[in-house]
């Protein structure tokens, strides 16, 4: 019983010292934030000091046009996941109740899209959106972080789909209701959860994206992931603006998962037990 | 209600030579039931499924009501279907749950709730109105879904092993209640069952299917004293025929440990073959305690004894094959001892040891295996 009672503890022990150290960067970026420069740039570590909410006046004085990165890094989130999510469902309605020999191929084919990193595109990419006009442009970054969800999206919405038996559809058919009535009034209600969980993640994807942010957009259309990157300027590192500029972009996103954790958890588990 | 028509139906899937369904050809009569009963994979879902809709036939013709439906999409074919998972719509209360068609068709409200409340009533479900299928037990679950179908007053039911799911008890008292339903209702109903006692105590009449065919349809009683061959006799019946190779000769067939003499029919039908081996087959109840110097004899050792109270059973070795009967009350045989069986000329059959079909079922006074009524 003893012993059993140690290895709980240790095993205690343990937990709390890898959360930590997965925990402390974010720790360590929330604690800069409220430093001076100096404080911030010492090389012993600090952890004690008086804090000041001085760097964080400057990230949101008015020329630092955080509001405006904020929208925009909302608007294309949100656009992103409302366009992926309607284009998602009627395809994994058809690949979840109707497959074909083809259907796994074309799911496979989906995922694969996503081995290539980005940059491996990023030039023909940026070709065409300078030809068309799509650069620094709200929709270009909207139509290109839909592109990188969806398939996603789509193998998400595919699952929840699946569990959904047919025969359920079936019956509906033969009730009477055509495709878009069984999909509104019978599939969509019951996979609900699974879908709210699905733009949950997407809008998080969408919200952390910088590579494409950064790349394509010059400040027209710039997100946080660039209003970050530009503290780190030709004129120095400014660690506690930095941090402070950080912190601002994420608390959004990170508040809004903290107040849809169990939504999204139970979304993600849902198919898992039957 | 409406009569019901298969021509020649087939299903086949992809380019596979083997169809699931092959000339299936029924005439319903308005309001019957008929039940479609075989082994797992006999083509009897399958062929529901093409009376609804939800699979297309690939060849002949589906008239439901006089009216060719091959093309019809299941919402339009005036249908309703049981399915054996109930398929109800979890979201929803019972209530939604069948009222779901009507609201589809823009019905008024008060017609909607009183077609609930009537369909509720005669299924005994009034007090489960507002509950979801989720708080319901399985007896409730499937009233529900027997709710939703009469509600929408179809031309035909269909139903889809729909008993599968209960407990035996449960199935025994649900399947008088389906029976008394239709009764009420008088809707031309399909049932398919694997289950051949349901079969027989609820069909009016049977379709006996295997490997996508049809291997006879009659009424029970017809099925059970005139099997048209060796599959259908084996199948129909609880427990099921015995079966001995035998050879005739002069109005009798014979085989090591067993004779018997054939009655005038039997006679007649095989004086006109040249065969000499044949099926003998007999079933368990019709087999009793003989001496061994009778006409008709079955003689073995005993292997098995089931004491049921009502009834006794007893396998018995004769030769190379394994013979049940059915005995009466108790019995004093016991393991090991040799025991002889004598049974009626008239309640043998015979089969055609290549073709399986029945010998001498010409000129038994029963409907034939074609499609009329």
């Amino acid at each position: 019983m003893k012993s059993q009672r140690f290895a709980n503890t240790a095993m205690g022990v343990l937990a709390w010292v890898v959360a930590l150290l997965i925990f402390f960067p974010i720790l360590w970026l929330l604690l800069t934030a409220f430093k001076t420069e100096q404080q911030a740039f010492t090389v012993v570590p600090n952890f004690f000091f008086s804090p000041t909410l001085e760097s964080f006046k400057t990230a949101l004085a008015q020329g630092s046009g955080y509001w405006h990165y904020a929208w925009n890094s909302a608007l294309t989130a949100v656009a992103s996941t409302v366009i992926g999510l309607a284009l998602a469902v009627p395809a994994a309605y058809a690949m979840a109740f109707y497959p074909n020999k083809r259907t796994d191929f074309l799911l496979v084919w989906m995922v694969s899209t996503k081995f290539i990193p980005a940059v491996g595109v990023l030039i023909p990419i940026y070709l065409v959106y300078s030809a068309v006009g799509l650069l620094d442009n709200a929709l270009g970054l909207t139509l290109l972080f839909t592109a990188m969800n969806l398939p996603i999206i789509v193998w998400m919405v595919y699952s929840y789909f699946r569990d959904i038996p047919k025969d359920i559809v079936e019956a509906a058919d033969i009730d009477g209701a055509s495709i878009m009535q069984t999909l509104f009034k019978v599939v969509l209600p019951l996979a609900l959860p699974g879908l709210a969980s699905t733009g949950l993640l997407a809008l998080i994807l969408a919200w952390n994206e910088s590579f494409w942010s950064i790349t394509m957009t010059d400040h027209s259309a710039a997100t946080l992931a660039v209003y970050i990157a530009s503290f780190k300027s030709a004129e120095g590192l400014f660690w506690a603006k930095m941090s402070a500029a950080s912190v601002l972009a994420i608390a959004p996103i990170i508040v809004l998962g903290w107040f849809t954790q169990r939504q999204m958890v139970r979304g993600l588990t849902f198919g898992a037990v039957k | 209600m409406a009569i019901v028509e298969l021509k020649n139906v087939a299903k086949q899937y992809g380019s596979s030579s083997n169809n699931a369904v092959d000339n299936f050809n029924l005439v319903t009569r308005d309001g019957e039931f008929v039940v479609l009963v075989g082994p797992s994979g006999c083509g009897k879902s399958t062929t529901m499924r093409m009376i609804a809709g939800l699979e297309r036939n690939t060849g002949g013709e589906i008239l439901i009501g006089g009216k060719d439906v091959s093309q019809v999409p299941p919402k339009e074919r005036d249908i309703a279907m049981v399915f054996q998972s109930y398929a109800l719509y979890p979201h929803m209360s019972v209530a939604e749950n069948m009222g779901f068609s009507l609201r589809l068709k823009k019905r008024p409200a008060e017609e909607i709730k009183q077609k609930i409340d009537e369909a509720a009533q005669t299924l005994g479900i009034e007090h489960l109105l507002d509950r979801k299928p989720r708080e319901l037990s399985g007896g409730q679950r499937q009233r529900v879904a027997l709710g939703r179908a009469i509600v929408r007053n179809p031309q035909v039911f269909l139903m889809d092993e729909p008993l599968s799911n209960l407990d035996a008890k449960l199935r025994v008292d649900m399947r008088a209640e389906i029976v008394k339903l239709h009764k009420r209702l008088n809707v031309t109903t399909f049932y398919v069952t694997h289950d051949q006692v349901e079969a027989m105590t609820m069909g009016e009449r049977i379709v006996v299917m295997k490997d996508g065919e049809i291997q006879q349809i009659d009424t029970p009683i017809n099925l059970y004293d005139f099997p048209a061959n060796r599959f259908v006799a084996g199948f129909i019946g609880n427990p099921s025929m015995n079966f001995l190779r035998a050879r005739h000769a002069d109005g009798a067939v014979s085989g090591p440990g067993f004779a018997f003499t054939l009655d005038a029919a039997h006679t007649q039908a095989m004086a006109s073959r040249r065969v000499v081996d044949v099926w003998v087959g007999v079933r368990p109840e019709h087999l009793r305690i003989g001496d061994a110097a009778g006409a008709n004899r079955v003689e073995g050792t005993v292997d098995v004894v089931e004491t049921l109270g009502a009834v006794t059973m007893v396998q018995l070795s004769v030769g190379e094959h394994v013979v049940t009967a059915q005995l009466p009350g108790h019995q004093t045989v016991r393991i090991g001892d040799t025991l002889t069986l004598t049974c009626d000329s008239d309640k043998l059959h015979l089969f055609d040891s290549e073709s399986e079909l029945a010998i001498g079922r010409e000129s038994a006074a029963a409907s034939s295996a074609t499609a009329e009524a």
